[in-house]
């Protein structure tokens, strides 16, 4: 053939390959990327941690192993099936340890990653798509996208139906928080701290993924200052400065230590007593990952922050998050350790 | 030469007299300087309440005076002139100028124990134990293997050890940073390691500080021998020193008041390095001098960087990168005013 012709009947070749009926849908992710997905997708890599909780909740039959091993105390709270999946290690985040030869060995039809969606994940999830010929989606983790992100990744594998009952959920949940404390004054509303790290004076700046939670409970971050983002270092004559009326960390370390520190003593929320510690089994309440376990920290958090506008039971609340969310039907037992650990009482 | 080394030039008297003059000042001023206010007149008030025991529950000027800035003042004092002391021994120990505190692997064997402490998740006064077992471990490891090396340049031997410890242990530091969990135990790694006083305590300057002094007082008493360390063996021995048995004491000292500093503040560059060069540029290289004045030129140092690490954002600024931005200008201009400090 001549060159002409040649390019005439690739171009053609190609055309033909378009209007076939494709054995693939395409989807389009967070980052306006257009990935096609086959049509039933069973086996699912998690990127992160955040990643592994989307699909665990949405297709636990479909997940593939966590990000890291379970810990002990981590496990009665994920259905049995699913305790003992291999650790896979991240692919993405601060130093991404899956090796892609194990990340193919796994075969996955699909990668997905949630969290931030910005250029250098995009890019990424270009590349590992690339290279691995594994599709890859990539979802936004933050919370106002939340409903949006289930009904997406519901689709994308085959359980939309499934997606659409937690989307539901959330614009719930949401609405309800808006409904009991939308008309609360900016003024009255508490002022809060998120204590990270064992000494707590690790934070996130208001704005940050890890805080967000503080101001969809109806708080306000004390960590504030323009053009900073992300987590910084405090410094405790800040700290006492914004004089926080309520702490919230989930570090055990912090908050064995806070009562007795003299750095801490003379803080609103230290000498009134409400300095609260988050559970973190199977995943943190607040953040740890921030991902969807930060919707029962909602919960808990509106409760605190609100006691007279938000009644509703806490425990129920839990029984029911769990149940729907994370597969498992806990016993009063269990039930009693989470409640307790959220009353300061870790386990 | 002993005598000649002994005595005190016009031009250093008076650096180590306005050093001296200028210390207590510059402390007084850290103490009143930061985000919360707090003027000189309140912070008397404070003082006088504290020394008749009538401070109230929850006063929160006593407790961001005597509590958050004098600790933090006095470590960063303690810090700073143990970072500069040990670095200025050890640039005489190996006559070379290019020679930090980190040479031996201290910093990176604290950096490991401490980094081990956080993926631990102990307590923070562990951590810092930690961080200085780890140091002071490195530091041992590198004195063996120099010790089971019997050829060549005793020096260069146990340099390479240091530096074949220090890779050794910071691939360790990497893998637990790979290892830990990127959402808990990452950030506070990563502060760590550029280092900070931001957390200190008096709970964990008054362990530190007789620490760094048992290492610091027998560099101070024999600072004059040392200064013949600079001339080479040969000559020292001549003048009746085993250069062997003094060269242990000093690495020994100078690791633990490395270490200590280390435990305390973190991993915190430059100071070490650099504040030994600034003495030798205002004293000249004569150890007898240059000791003292570049402990007392890194208390003063560290003192002005901790203070810009607390106040100049919303947010604590990490030593480790203050003391190099405000540290490699203010360098650059001594060395470009070229007065040339190691002859």
């Amino acid at each position: 053939m001549t060159r002409p012709a040649r390019f005439l009947a690739a171009a053609l070749t190609a055309l033909l390959w378009a209007a076939a009926p494709a054995s693939a849908r395409t989807i389009v992710d967070s980052a306006g990327r257009t990935v096609e997905v086959p049509d039933t997708v069973s086996r699912v890599f998690a990127a992160g941690p955040p990643a592994s909780i989307l699909v665990y909740a949405l297709k636990p039959e479909a997940l593939l192993g966590w990000p890291r091993a379970l810990r002990r105390e981590e496990r009665p709270y994920i259905a049995e099936a699913y305790r003992d999946l291999p650790e896979t290690g991240r692919l993405t985040g601060r130093g991404g340890e899956a090796n892609l030869e194990r990340v193919l060995a796994l075969k996955p039809d699909l990668i997905i990653d949630f969290g931030s969606v910005r250029d250098t994940y995009a890019d990424l999830a270009d590349r590992v798509q690339a290279q691995t010929g594994i599709p890859y989606i990539l979802i936004n983790g933050r919370f106002e996208e939340t409903a949006n992100s289930l009904r997406l990744v519901g689709e994308a594998l085959g359980v939309a139906e499934r997606g659409e009952t937690l989307a539901r959920d959330v614009e719930e949940t949401f609405a309800a928080l808006y409904a009991a404390l939308g008309a609360v004054p900016e003024a009255e509303r508490p002022r809060v701290y998120l204590a990270r790290g064992p000494d707590g004076l690790e934070t996130g700046m208001k704005g940050s993924i890890n805080t967000e939670i503080i101001e969809r409970a109806g708080g306000r971050n004390v960590a504030e200052a323009p053009g900073q983002y992300g987590l910084v270092q405090a410094s405790p004559e800040q700290v006492i400065l914004a004089d926080p009326d309520t702490i919230i960390t989930w570090d055990r370390t912090f908050f064995d230590a806070v009562w007795s520190s003299p750095v801490w003593s003379g803080i609103t929320a230290v000498r009134e007593g409400r300095v609260y510690l988050s559970p973190t089994a199977p995943f943190g309440w607040i953040d740890r990952p921030p991902s969807l376990n930060r919707m029962m920290g909602l919960k808990w958090l509106a409760g605190l922050f609100y006691p007279e506008l938000w009644t509703k039971d806490l425990r129920e609340e839990t029984r029911a998050f769990y149940r729907l969310w994370y597969h498992v039907e806990l016993s009063e037992a269990e039930l009693d350790t989470l409640l307790e650990w959220a009353n300061g009482r870790a386990p | 030469m002993g005598e000649r080394a002994r005595a005190l030039t016009p031009r250093s008297g008076l650096a180590v007299a306005l050093l001296v003059a200028a210390l207590p000042l510059l402390a007084l001023a850290a103490l009143l300087i930061g985000p919360f206010p707090l003027s000189p007149g309140e912070a008397l008030a404070v003082l006088w309440r504290s020394a008749t025991g009538t401070l109230a529950e929850g006063d929160r000027a006593a407790t961001v005076l005597l509590s958050i800035r004098l600790p933090r003042v006095a470590a960063a004092l303690l810090v700073g002139a143990a970072l500069a002391a040990a670095g200025a021994c050890y640039q005489t120990l190996f006559r070379n100028p290019l020679v930090s505190p980190d040479i031996l692997g201290v910093s990176a064997g604290a950096g490991l124990g401490a980094v081990l402490g956080i993926f631990l998740s102990l307590p923070v006064a562990a951590i810092q134990l930690m961080g200085f077992a780890g140091g002071l471990a490195a530091v041992a490891l590198v004195g063996f293997v120099a010790a089971a090396v019997r050829t060549g340049d005793r020096t260069l031997v146990l340099v390479l050890a240091g530096v074949v410890v220090g890779a050794l242990t910071g691939a360790a530091t990497s893998l637990l940073k790979v290892l830990a969990d990127p959402y808990d135990q990452l950030p506070a790694i990563t502060f760590w390691l550029l280092g900070s006083l931001a957390g200190i305590k008096t709970e964990d300057v008054l362990p530190a500080a007789p620490v760094v002094l048992l290492g610091l007082v027998p560099l101070v008493l024999l600072r004059w021998r040392i200064n013949v360390l600079s001339l080479g063996d040969e000559e020292a021995r001549s003048l009746g020193i085993e250069a062997g048995r003094l060269r242990l004491a000093v690495i020994c000292c100078a690791t633990l008041v490395t270490a200590s500093a280390v435990a305390i503040a973190g991993v915190v560059g430059w100071v070490g390095l650099v504040i030994p060069h600034v003495a030798r540029m205002l004293v000249g290289p004569g150890f007898g001098t240059l000791l003292p004045v570049a402990a007392l030129l890194g208390a003063a140092y560290m003192l002005v960087v901790d203070t810009l690490a607390r106040t100049v954002s919303g947010a604590e600024v990490p030593l480790g990168i203050l003391t190099a931005v405000v540290g490699a200008p203010f360098f650059l201009w001594l060395l470009a005013r070229g007065r040339r400090a190691w002859a």
